[in-house]
């Protein structure tokens, strides 16, 4: 089967991570989509390990992997808390930095 | 004998900083204290000036080097004096007729509570003119030359309180500024030209110079010569200049101020010699004025108004007869001597009448005067007779000698000029037989003041009475003792050289014509005033008449072109400043503003939007390398 279709599929899941980021406002779906757009590179990285035959790839994917893991713990911690304080999970009200 | 040059000017000098600087404890004797020294100074000019006969004629230029003012290398300027026959001739005048103005102001000053500081001004005057007279190169002279606008304006507002006072001195002070520009930018040519500006290098020298650069030169002196003796254009301060006290007029009129621009177009000679485009300006002022002056004097009823408008006439004869070159600035000098003489007897008459008229000086209410001030009346008749040109008397041959030079210029010129000043010679004896008959002929047409007291005119004291009695000795018999063998041309000649020039008319023509004039101008003036009786309100009078009355709408002319075109200037520069500048500032200041109020819009504090930024600029970066990539 031709590796590169795998690549069309990693390009789609990165697109709807993306898009998803963009427009979404709650925290829990945009945090999601983050989850998706990684993925969607994890996978990408593993085509290009099978296509250039090396395991390059496959061990960035593993890097991706803790450092996703790690960045759920902290983004959910910060999801809670900010739930917590304004009782909302949506992205447009933590806006106080704004003028 | 050089050594008492200093002395000269140090006895005024010494006179006025004692008087200014002594306070009240010399209030008393201020006024003698004064005359003394102005009289110390007299005695010293004429020792100098018996020791400068006693001597040949090419010996006859004595300098004091007192020492050096400013030692730079390139650029030297002494405070040197020198003394020759021209500088004499002044000095004797200035302190001559300054002593006896003096003496008179003991009396015509004796209730002003603050004589002393008056005293202390004239001193100052007669210091700073004696300075300018006897320095031994231009800048010393302007130094003399700003001192005599200095002591100017301290006594034409000497009378303060007056609003009128205050502003005429301003004003003198102001018109005098722009001819002190011109002398300084003179000097500066001067010395770009010569490399010094010392008499002697520069006058000797002045030929080498090219003819631009001389008629330059004399054009920025004359400028000079006509803000000091108030010739068109910059006469306009003269008239109110009448606001000082009557002896603070004599003296400007007679001996210092506006004898100090013919002083120096004479001394600038060599210069103007070199350069007859200046030569022909200088006439051209010196007619105009003349005609000017004579004109205004003929309107006013103010005495010393009149009087006013005649000496800016006969400066104009000295300035005319100055711009003819070696024909006239014997003449010149001639003249300012003899005028030096009448004038200040007359101005000291009027002040003799208006302080037996209790400060009048309205002509209209005078009449009849003859009778009450004897000897006033004799004093200004004889200094009246002076000034038309009567025969025998100074004026007659010292303006005849000016009207002869005028025509023997030759060509064209010479008959304009010698007609201008023809029939300057009429007019002049028109407004002077005017004044002569309204104040001492007539019926008595005085009347109580809006306190109701009545004049009692009366004869001045001795004190004021003698100066004037002099005063009029020198106007009857001054020119006839210049001019027979001649005297004054002899002694004169060999600083400002002499040439007789080709009259296109012997002198016989033009003296009787001269004498025509003056019956013509006689005539006139006593069919007009001396048959009729004056009436106490100014008629209405012709269009000239109330032009004249307006000094020929010289305030209105520099109110309309100087001072409204200089707001007109401050207002587009002002205008310039707030929307060019200004605009270049603040708009620069309002653009980053708007700009950065623009750019705050893009923190609207949204994740999502942030994250579009990094997302686009992400996109960006891998768009690009693809780019590189590509090429």
């Amino acid at each position: 089967m031709n590796p590169v279709y795998y690549l069309y599929l990693a390009a789609l899941l990165f697109t709807i991570g993306a898009t998803g980021v963009l427009i979404r406002r709650n925290a829990i779906v945009v945090f999601m989509c983050i989850e998706l757009m990684l993925n969607a590179c994890n996978l990408a990285f593993v085509v290009f390990s099978r296509m250039h035959g090396n395991l390059d790839g496959q061990i960035i994917a593993f890097f991706t992997m803790v450092v996703a893991a790690a960045e759920v713990v902290v983004g959910l911690a910060i999801i809670v808390s900010l739930f917590r304080t304004r009782h909302s999970a949506s992205v447009d009200d933590a806006s106080l930095m704004k003028l | 004998m050089e050594n008492l040059i200093a002395l000269l000017i140090a006895a005024p000098l010494l006179g006025a900083a004692v008087l200014l600087v002594g306070g009240r404890r010399l209030d008393a004797v201020g006024q003698w204290i004064g005359t003394l020294l102005s009289t110390t100074s007299f005695v010293f000019g004429v020792i100098l000036f018996v020791d400068l006969l006693g001597r040949n004629t090419d010996d006859r230029t004595l300098i004091q080097h007192l020492y050096t003012w400013v030692p730079v290398a390139g650029f030297q300027a002494d405070v040197t004096f020198r003394l020759d026959q021209l500088s004499m001739t002044f000095v004797l005048l200035i302190t001559g007729v300054g002593s006896l103005i003096h003496l008179y102001s003991v009396g015509y000053m004796e209730h002003d509570e603050r004589r002393r500081r008056f005293f202390g001004y004239l001193n100052l005057f007669l210091a700073a003119m004696l300075l300018l007279v006897l320095a031994d190169n231009y800048l010393l002279l302007y130094v003399g030359w700003e001192g005599v606008g200095l002591a100017s304006y301290l006594l034409i507002g000497f009378w303060q309180h007056k609003p009128s006072a205050a502003t005429a001195a301003k004003k003198a002070f102001l018109v005098n500024r722009v001819g002190d520009m011109g002398l300084s930018i003179a000097i500066m040519l001067m010395f770009t030209t010569f490399g010094t500006f010392a008499f002697g290098p520069v006058l000797s020298h002045a030929t080498d110079a090219s003819e631009g650069r001389l008629t330059a030169i004399g054009l920025m002196l004359l400028l000079a010569a006509c803000g000091k003796s108030a010739q068109v254009p910059l006469q306009s301060w003269l008239g109110d200049a009448m606001e000082g006290p009557t002896p603070v007029s004599a003296l400007i009129h007679a001996a210092t101020m506006v004898t100090a621009g013919v002083y120096l177009i004479v001394r600038s000679g060599a210069i103007f010699n070199a350069a007859p485009d200046a030569q022909l300006v200088v006439t051209v002022v010196g007619a105009v004025t003349l005609l000017f002056g004579a004109i205004v004097g003929c309107a006013k009823d103010d005495i010393k108004k009149a009087l006013a408008g005649s000496t800016m006439s006969q400066i104009g004869y000295m300035v005319l007869a100055a711009g003819l070159g070696p024909i006239g600035y014997v003449f010149a000098i001639m003249h300012l001597v003899t005028h030096g003489f009448f004038k200040a007897g007359l101005f000291l008459g009027a002040g003799s009448v208006m302080h037996g008229m209790n400060d009048e000086v309205d002509m209209r209410r005078y009449g009849g005067l003859r009778k009450y001030m004897p000897v006033t009346f004799i004093t200004f008749g004889l200094g009246y007779l002076a000034i038309i040109g009567f025969p025998g008397l100074s004026g007659f041959f010292s303006k005849d000698k000016i009207i002869e030079a005028a025509f023997a210029k030759g060509g064209t010129e010479g008959w304009i000029l010698g007609t201008c000043a023809l029939v300057g010679a009429a007019i002049t004896a028109f407004y002077m037989t005017r004044v002569m008959l309204m104040t001492f002929f007539g019926e008595k047409r005085w009347q109580p003041d809006e306190h109701g007291h009545e004049p009692h005119p009366h004869e001045s004291p001795k004190v004021m009475t003698i100066p004037m009695i002099v005063l009029a000795v020198g106007s009857v018999f001054a020119g006839g003792f210049f001019s027979i063998g001649d005297r004054f041309l002899h002694w004169l000649e060999p600083i400002t050289g002499h040439s007789e020039g080709d009259s296109p008319i012997s002198a016989g023509v033009v003296t009787g014509a001269t004498m025509v004039c003056l019956i013509i101008g006689v005539g006139i003036a006593y069919l007009q005033y001396g048959r009729r009786p004056v009436p106490a309100v100014a008629p209405r009078g012709s269009l000239l008449t109330r032009a004249a009355r307006r000094d020929l709408l010289q305030d209105d002319f520099n109110h309309v072109v100087l001072v409204r075109g200089g707001e007109h200037l401050t207002r587009s520069l002002v205008y310039v400043d707030h929307t060019l500048v200004d605009g270049v500032v603040n708009g620069t200041a309002a653009g980053f503003g708007g700009l950065s109020g623009r750019l705050r819009k893009l923190q609207n504090g949204y994740a999502r939007s942030y994250a579009v930024s990094m997302f686009g600029g992400a996109a960006l970066l891998v768009a690009a390398t693809l780019l590189m990539r590509a090429v």
